[in-house]
């Protein structure tokens, strides 16, 4: 099987890696680099469960090739945490039970990173549409719009008072 | 907040919250263990044929393949329940669905098992394939399987309690109705997936997405012929199962054989097309029910009949079938009620348990038809109800015993909430509000299979540090059972639950749990969790008393602390505690076990329907349709839902939330459904399910009936809410239309054929028409408890 060598940039780290050409950016991820932090759920770009970052945007990773994101920022939800400190979507969607069987939970969280990104105060109906195509079975979906409205608020709170993300925290 | 506790009722973060926050938390499919082989099933492309010839030769050429299976290599049956042991690992003589596995591949990769697959050789001889209930009762010349209660007929049931005739004569109004409910997938968001590994030295372990890591521990003994001391199965953090994953199934099974049989690890995951014909999922049922009730509106008697659509295999459909009848009788005072139910096999993929386990089908059926009578009666569809409810600590006439009830408490959150009785038939043409009530088990009073052993059981252990390990074969699927171990067992020693680490769901390392399965792990398990660390406490202040010179009884555990009630400052820090207890009574550890009491009834079929306590629920829900496109909006649910007491009140409302939204799925959106045996939809793309924008405004109401039996009172969560809800927008949809969609999913295009059925004079309805008019066996008569003798008055 051919194969070519991609140079990836994930997480902040570079990776070489010999890749049959024809793989997805979800199996490279999972099989050759041993990130299975991405999950899949559909295989056909649906579900969102295999949602990663590319240079901020929620791309699906099984729709993606590798070739197709060489030299860009890839962030999978291992490169979330801040060294020791976990990202506050993480903290808030721990502290109010929205991940549950937390299957669809790294591609939920990321595409809700990418919202905050760009949106940091979003209303309800804005984070319904950023996350509406990320399915989860479990929670009927309430803790995770309250779990990034918190985050918001928390990330909103920390750079107003210079803080830091850190102020993030536990519990509720 | 309550101060009686200080873990119990606090809204605490899951244990293993931020583990699936990080991507740490590895799931089946996430191991990839050194020399590990990738395999691939053989699924059958007819519904229903003979297997003539296999050859496997071609495949078995194909360079880095390491081996392949058929049917002959592991011909012993098996099956999840004892009466119906009628699946094989591969099809050895027959399939009978499309996607009956046929035979197995290990390879050295994925693409390269997949291709050998296509180098496999099947002469089919294709028989006639029955698709439907009405089928398989006509065509008694096509066999599917050669046992059962007639020729397609898996099971037939048939019960009398009291004499149903006389409460029927007894009726000053009497109502029959039809319904159908069409099955659904569960979805959940891992596909199936399973890791075996075979050492040399005999031992085999495998790695499995399963709910029921101690049944897939027998079947593997039981078709491997291999001993079960032998085998290890690890359940690993479920990603969904609702209810999926809780039959032994072929890929574990050839995963093990082709470990076996290469001496390396193999690893089988399923594609997503594959998790639709597995299945196990909702029986598509066609029901018929008939109701008497005097003038005021208090039932005098019930008639119910099911017709379930089973699919190919047997799976948990016995109990399936009996659940379609047991638990009408947990909400209502029926005082004779007489059940006829039944299970064909057709070829289609096998159905099993979903989220309620074949009581979300005659729920919705009973709810709707209640409103009717409402509607026949001129009385108010709550009202009658009300006249209705069973009474707390009570027996029904189909002797299941009712212990704690928040019933009423739970109707009346819901209706005042939603403003029902100021808003329902008065809200301009579109909109509707509609409601339902239901009850559902906290575990299966009897294990899957006869033995009279705990249902659960919890180890504890106690390091020196101060640590606490508890072992429990519970495996967490979302639903939270990790975090109730932890939070009973920390209330118990007033320690906090960070102190308390987890050995779960491994059958070598942990004691029993039969599974999750059924609502049974938060009173099974968390009653075994008590009583395993109410021993440990028992030591730790036996040692206490010792060294303070006081009584032990003047002792309480709190805050990391064991201390003199009556001089808080005299008391020892926990770690000094347990020191102590370890320097007087050894290794610090206890064990706790718990099994139902005696429930079952005084006669046969008794085993289904009882459990040491039933959770309540009560919904309203405010639709919004569209009479031009028939689309209809769920745009409000209020729902209330009698926990017991909520361990964990955030748990809870997780629990509430996701019934919601499985309810809404299938009442509007899902089914599975066949065209020539092949499934119409299946991938996430075709399989519409909802999505953040289809979600309601929803709100939760935890009622609290402290159940004298559950730890600490508590009693289930995860799928008794999902039922009022189905039912709930069928009403809705009456209210907002005027039309009645007897048939679930309420999709649009049966909302318009109502609304023209209507136009053009009918009543309105669309529906069944008809139930098959196959001749029940008599049935079996139960007298009814006592206290049932008479049926009320007119």
């Amino acid at each position: 099987m051919p194969k070519t060598l991609v140079t990836l940039r994930i997480n902040g780290e570079v990776h070489e890696v010999a890749v049959p050409v024809h793989k997805t950016l979800l199996e490279v991820l999972r099989e050759e680099l041993n990130l299975t932090g991405t999950k899949h759920g559909c295989e056909l770009g649906e579900c969102g469960t295999c949602t990663v970052l590319v240079d901020g945007e929620p791309w699906l990773s099984c729709l993606a090739l590798p070739v197709e994101v060489e030299g860009r920022e890839i962030t999978t939800v291992e490169g979330m945490a801040d060294g020791g400190q976990p990202h506050p979507l993480q903290s808030t969607f721990t502290a109010l039970g929205a991940a549950q069987c937390g299957y669809c939970t790294p591609g939920i969280l990321l595409t809700a990173k990418a919202l905050l990104d760009a949106t940091p105060t979003p209303t309800r109906d804005q984070i319904a549409q950023a996350l509406s195509g990320n399915l989860c079975r479990c929670t009927g979906y309430v803790k995770i719009f309250e779990a990034v409205e918190l985050a918001a608020e928390r990330m909103q709170k920390s750079q107003d008072t210079g803080a830091g993300i850190a102020a993030g925290g536990e519990g509720t | 907040m309550s101060n009686e506790f200080s873990v119990i009722g606090k809204p605490l973060p899951k244990v293993d919250g931020m583990g699936k926050c990080t991507g740490q938390t590895k799931f089946a499919d996430d191991f990839n263990l050194p020399r590990m082989l990738h395999a691939r099933l053989l699924r059958s492309v007819h519904a229903h044929a003979r297997i003539r010839r296999i050859d496997t030769s071609r495949a078995e050429r194909l360079p880095g393949v390491y081996a392949v299976l058929t049917g002959k290599d592991l011909p012993v049956k098996f099956g999840i329940l004892p009466v119906s042991q009628d699946e094989e690992t591969l099809a050895v003589d027959k399939v009978r669905f499309v996607g009956d596995p046929v035979a197995a591949v290990a390879a050295i990769d994925e693409e390269t098992a997949e291709r050998a697959l296509e180098f496999i050789d099947i002469d089919y001889e294709p028989l006639p394939a029955i698709m439907s209930i009405k089928e398989a009762l006509a065509r008694d010349d096509v066999r599917i399987h050669d046992y059962g209660d007639g020729p397609n007929i898996h099971k037939m049931v048939s019960l009398e309690f009291g004499d149903v005739a006389e409460g029927f004569a007894d009726a000053a109004h009497v109502r029959e109705d039809m319904f159908f409910f069409e099955g659904s997938n569960h979805l959940p968001m891992e596909q199936h997936s399973a890791v075996a590994s075979y050492e040399h030295d005999g031992k085999l372990t495998v790695w499995s997405s399963t709910q029921t890591p101690h049944y897939v521990h027998r079947a593997l003994e039981q078709v491997l012929g291999h001993p079960a001391s032998q085998i290890r199965v690890i359940a690993t953090p479920v990603g969904g199962g609702f209810g999926g994953k809780t039959d032994p199934f072929s890929h574990e099974i050839a995963a093990a054989r082709l470990s076996m049989i290469t001496g390396r690890p193999v690893k089988i995951t399923c594609t997503r097309e594959e998790v639709f014909y597995i299945h196990r999922g909702r029986h598509p049922v066609l029901m018929w029910v008939k109701t008497g009730l005097a003038r005021d509106g208090r039932i005098t008697a019930m008639h119910f009949k099911t017709f379930l659509d089973g699919g190919a295999y047997g799976s948990y459909g016995v109990a399936t079938t009996y659940y379609t009848g047991a638990l009408q009788t947990t909400t209502y005072k029926i005082p004779r009620y007489k059940f006829e139910g039944l299970r064909v096999f057709t070829n289609k993929p096998p159905c099993g348990p979903k989220r309620g386990h074949g009581t979300p089908q005659p729920r919705y059926a009973l709810e709707c038809h209640l409103d009717k009578i409402a509607a026949d009666l001129g009385i108010d569809p709550v009202e009658l109800r009300r006249r209705n409810l069973v009474e707390p600590f009570s027996m029904t006439v189909n002797h299941l015993r009712i212990t704690s009830c928040g019933l009423r408490e739970c109707v009346d959150k819901v209706v005042d909430a939603s403003g029902y009785h100021a808003r329902r038939g008065r809200l301009p043409r579109g909109r509707g509000l509609g409601f339902a009530v239901s009850a559902y088990l906290c575990g299966a009073g009897l294990p899957i299979y006869w033995n009279d052993m705990p249902q659960s059981e919890v180890q504890i252990k106690v390091d020196r540090g101060g640590g606490v390990t508890v072992y429990s074969m519970a495996i967490d699927i979302g639903q939270g059972s990790d975090s109730v171990l932890v939070f009973t067992v920390a209330e118990v020693l007033g320690i906090e639950p960070a102190d308390i680490k987890l050995v779960t769901a491994d059958t070598d390392l942990t004691p029993i749990d039969l599974g999750s399965y059924s609502s049974r792990v938060t009173f099974m398990a968390g009653n075994a969790a008590i009583e395993a660390a109410t021993k440990i406490r028992d030591m730790v202040f036996e040692a206490t008393a010792e060294k303070l010179s006081i009584p032990a009884a003047r002792l309480v555990a709190r805050g990391r602390r064991v201390y003199d009630r009556e001089n808080v400052a005299r008391g020892l820090t926990w770690t000094d505690a347990i020191r102590a207890a370890e320097a007087r009574v050894g290794t610090l550890a206890a064990t706790g076990s718990y099994k139902a009491p005696k429930l079952s009834g005084p006669y046969k079929g008794s085993g289904v329907g009882p459990s040491p306590a039933y959770s309540y629920s009560a919904s309203v829900v405010e639709v919004n349709c569209d009479p031009e496109t028939g689309a209809v909006v769920v745009e409000k649910v209020w729902i209330a839902h009698d926990v017991g007491r909520a361990i964990n009140p955030l748990l809870v409302e997780g629990q509430v939330e996701g019934s919601v939204y499985m309810a809404l799925g299938e009442v509007l959106l899902e089914e599975q459904t066949f065209r020539r045996g092949v499934h119409k939809f299946p991938s996430m793309l075709e399989y519409k399910s909802p999505t953040t924008l289809e979600t309601p405004e929803m709100h939760t109401f935890i009622v609290e009936s402290i159940d004298p039996e559950g730890p600490f009172g508590a009693k289930e969560a995860g799928q008794g809410p999902l039922l009022p809800v189905i039912p709930a927008v069928a009403n809705a949809v009456a209210d907002a239309l005027g039309v009645r969609i007897d048939e679930i999913p309420i999709t649009p295009e049966k909302v318009l054929a109502a609304l023209t059925d209507r136009r053009k004079g009918g009543p309105g309805r669309v529906g069944p028409r008809d139930v098959p008019t196959i001749q029940f066996k008599d049935p079996i008569r139960v007298a009814p408890p006592p206290g049932w003798e008479r049926v009320p008055v007119p």
